[in-house]
């Protein structure tokens, strides 16, 4: 093996410069060239012990993938990750492998991690530009089975089962699938282009993808049962937007962040009135909450023109559960972090459209149950934030159509499907669950983990079953 | 795709379409909406569904033309096709129990929608008072239809061109006073009239059900566009509705958030009609 590059830092990742960007819907990062790549690869030390693998929920083989980089052989590489992963351009832009792969990766110990996120975007992007679309021969076995919703979670079962010789169908709600992937991550973290393109390596699969079918409603479970299908994975994900409940909050110019980003991503407003949907115009944007989803809609907010964009956090930001990347972004953009602050009301003028929101100082006291230390209120530190609207983003319930619809199927008191961790299963036989649908808002790769687990027990479960 | 198999005008800005779409139609039920969206730069609209057919596997829209999505729709000529539909949506409309008699008011476009009401509970045996209320008698719409599934209908014109001046709130009340014993009161058009109609029966303590068609995107829960004050808790009409108790609605509130999109929309249609009429004249 050559000696490895001992350079502590990862090769910088090209972006675009964070003014400019920050009026524009173009994708952030620009990517490593090849010769960035070789170099990025030769900082891995391919050691025994694999520990990056350990942390990967869909188990890509990363220091083999990473050897094939630094031979050149991108195309090789990139194949090396799609043996397990359905989904590498889109893992390797929204993947928080700090807290994963890279985390446990040697190199961390003392340095930067190997860039294992950008060498696993680099190698997809490059086989979806030089790479040809392979057609796929993969003996089905005639066995059907059915997948709801088309989010991360639903792709990664969908593509593991077809490579097992399943016909499988994906029932999506919307008019195109995709689920999150399309609706809520914004163009200028993952272009639309490159999540079509990786479902169309589904489709070369067999898989097969009915959009406009909102299941619980148009059929049920049991009618999907009756209908052939062997066995069901409910990928639905946590749809159901979570408000704050204080005064003000049906006014005119506030969003929850699913539908502001919802207008914006799917629907493209960002491009009316050549697209028919709109969103409006705003100046002075706030957006509540401090995960990823709020610096997504805080970012857009400013890339749709508004002067001034605040994130209002009740607590830290050594609490914010956003990625630091996205954080750091969202500072050099010019969005305005306004920590330890908390809404009170939102107030309105004599037509109903927001004119301000009152928010008042927090500190921070004792742990609690999440083990992050609890904010409290500094009594007498309420003022008035001067805004024209304002952004709900402080989280998501699993979306209640399956559970409404399905008698018997047990879920959690706030709604998250039940299943046996091990296999995705429900309680009722030949209904599995994963994603956000079961935990409740998460990660990408923590759905399509679980995607893959049940993939693995529906062939066990059909098998069994003959 | 999802093909026009029927169309027709009902009046000069109200158009009747027939969609083929066999899934929705063996699980429509009254009260429920579908989301349409014409094509890729289109909008994703609400309709109410203003009836049904399981064997023959189709699906009747009636909507108003009242800006750039409703007016391509109204373009469509059967055989051509819309590019998404989807539905039901939202809750079946539940009447309750022991209903014996029924008025069920439609406030213009609104008698469409309440027309597939009337219907259910004409079949099941209550007696229908239909009331429709109309600007002058040209807008007219759905008389026979109407007429066949009530027991009486009355129909008021703002204007009085058909002979009965009036608002469907004075003939409701008028009813009453006549002795009429109302058990449910459906009421289906513009967010005002049903403010009205829900005042008026307040007083006299009825049951009263209003569809609310709020803007929203997905219909199914997720956007939460549509939220509603019922009973001063907020409701999604999507999931929780559209049917709601009118007595309990905020419907200053209501008519506030339909006008959020009003410039943009007025935008959007005033382009539409311009590049029409380049291409070639309003047709």
């Amino acid at each position: 093996m050559a000696k490895a590059n001992m350079d502590p830092k990862k090769v910088a990742m090209p972006e675009q410069d964070a003014k400019k960007r920050a009026r524009n819907f173009y994708e952030v990062t620009l990517g490593y060239t090849d010769e960035m790549a070789v170099e990025e690869a030769t900082r891995c030390l391919e050691c025994k012990t694999r520990p990056c693998v350990a942390g990967c929920p869909v188990n890509v083989q990363i220091p083999e993938f990473i050897s094939l980089v630094k031979e050149g052989k991108f195309i090789e590489g990139y194949k090396k990750i799609a043996e397990t992963n359905a989904l590498p351009a889109v893992c390797g832009r929204v993947c928080p492998q700090e807290e994963q792969c890279e985390e446990l990766c040697v190199r961390a110990i003392k340095h930067e991690s190997v860039g294992i996120g950008r060498l696993e975007r680099f190698v997809a992007d490059y086989a979806i530009e030089h790479g040809e679309a392979e057609k796929i021969d993969i003996k089905k076995n005639g066995d059907m089975v059915a997948v709801i919703g088309s989010g991360p979670a639903s792709l990664a079962c969908a593509g593991d089962l077809a490579k097992l010789g399943y016909e499988v169908t994906i029932f999506e709600a919307f008019h195109t699938p995709g689920g999150v992937l399309k609706y809520g991550i914004p163009e200028f973290r993952l272009p639309k282009e490159l999540v079509a393109t990786e479902i169309d390596g589904l489709k070369r699969l067999g898989v097969e993808i009915k959009t406009n079918m909102v299941i619980g409603k148009v059929l049920t479970l049991d009618e999907l049962k009756e209908m052939g299908y062997k066995a069901l994975f409910v990928g639905t994900g946590a749809g159901l937007p979570k408000f704050m409940n204080v005064e003000g909050e049906n006014l005119n110019g506030v969003f929850s962040a699913n539908e502001f980003l919802t207008r914006i991503n799917l629907m493209k407003a960002y491009e009316f009135p050549k697209y028919d949907t709109p969103l409006g115009q705003y100046k002075k944007v706030a957006v509540v909450g401090g995960g990823n989803v709020a610096m997504d809609a805080a970012r857009s907010a400013l890339r749709l023109g508004a002067d001034h964009v605040y994130i209002v956090y009740r607590r830290s930001e050594v609490e914010m559960p956003a990625r630091n990347e996205e954080i750091e972004h969202a500072k050099e953009e010019g969005i305005e972090m306004l920590l330890l602050n908390n809404p009170t009301k939102i107030i309105g003028t004599k037509e109903g459209w927001v004119d301000g929101m009152e928010v008042i100082k927090m500190e921070l006291g004792e742990p609690d149950d999440s083990g992050r230390r609890r904010p409290v209120e500094v009594k007498g530190s309420e003022y008035i934030l001067d805004v024209d609207a304002v952004v709900v983003a402080i989280g998501q319930s699993p979306n209640p159509l399956i559970k409404d619809t399905t008698e018997g199927l047990k879920t959690q008191s706030w709604g998250g499907i039940i299943v046996d961790e091990e296999t995705g299963a429900t309680n009722i036989e030949g209904v599995y669950a994963g994603g956000d649908a079961v935990t409740g808002a998460a990660t990408v790769i923590l759905a399509m983990g679980a995607g893959k687990i049940s993939a693995v027990a529906i062939d066990e479960y059909i098998k069994l079953k003959k | 795709m999802y093909k026009v198999l029927e169309r027709r005008d009902l009046n000069e800005n109200v158009a009747m379409l027939v969609i083929d779409a066999p899934f929705i139609a063996k699980k429509a039920q009254p009260g429920q909406f579908i989301i349409f969206r014409i094509d890729e730069q289109g909008e994703r609209v609400p309709l109410t569904i203003a009836d049904y057919d399981a064997e023959a596997g189709t699906v009747t829209i009636i909507f108003q033309k009242v800006g750039k999505s409703t007016v391509k729709l109204a373009e469509l000529k059967v055989g051509e096709s819309l590019l998404d539909f989807v539905g039901p949506l939202g809750k079946a409309s539940h009447f309750g129990e022991d209903i014996k008699k029924a008025a069920v008011i439609g406030g213009g476009l609104g008698t469409a929608i309440a027309y597939p009401q009337a219907k259910k509970l004409h079949s099941l045996g209550v007696e229908v008072t239909a009331i429709s209320g109309f600007r002058n008698k040209e807008l007219i719409i759905l008389e026979k239809e109407v007429g066949e599934v009530s027991d009486k209908l009355i129909i008021t014109t703002d204007d009085g061109s058909n002979g009965n001046k009036g608002f469907v709130t004075t003939a409701l009340e008028a009813e009453i006073n006549a002795g009429e014993k109302f058990d449910l009161v459906i009421a289906i058009g513009p967010l005002i009239m049903m403010k009205f109609v829900s005042q008026l029966t307040k007083k006299y303590s009825i049951k009263t059900l209003v569809s609310m068609n709020p803007i929203m995107i997905d219909g199914t829960g997720m956007c939460g566009g549509c939220r509603v004050t019922v009973g001063g808790k907020t409701k999604f009409a999507c999931i929780d509705g559209p049917d709601f108790d009118g007595h309990e609605i905020d419907f200053d509130e209501a008519m506030r958030r339909q006008n959020v999109y009003k410039a943009e929309e007025n935008k959007s249609f005033e382009d539409h009609k311009c590049k029409v009429g380049l291409d070639g004249g309003n047709k």
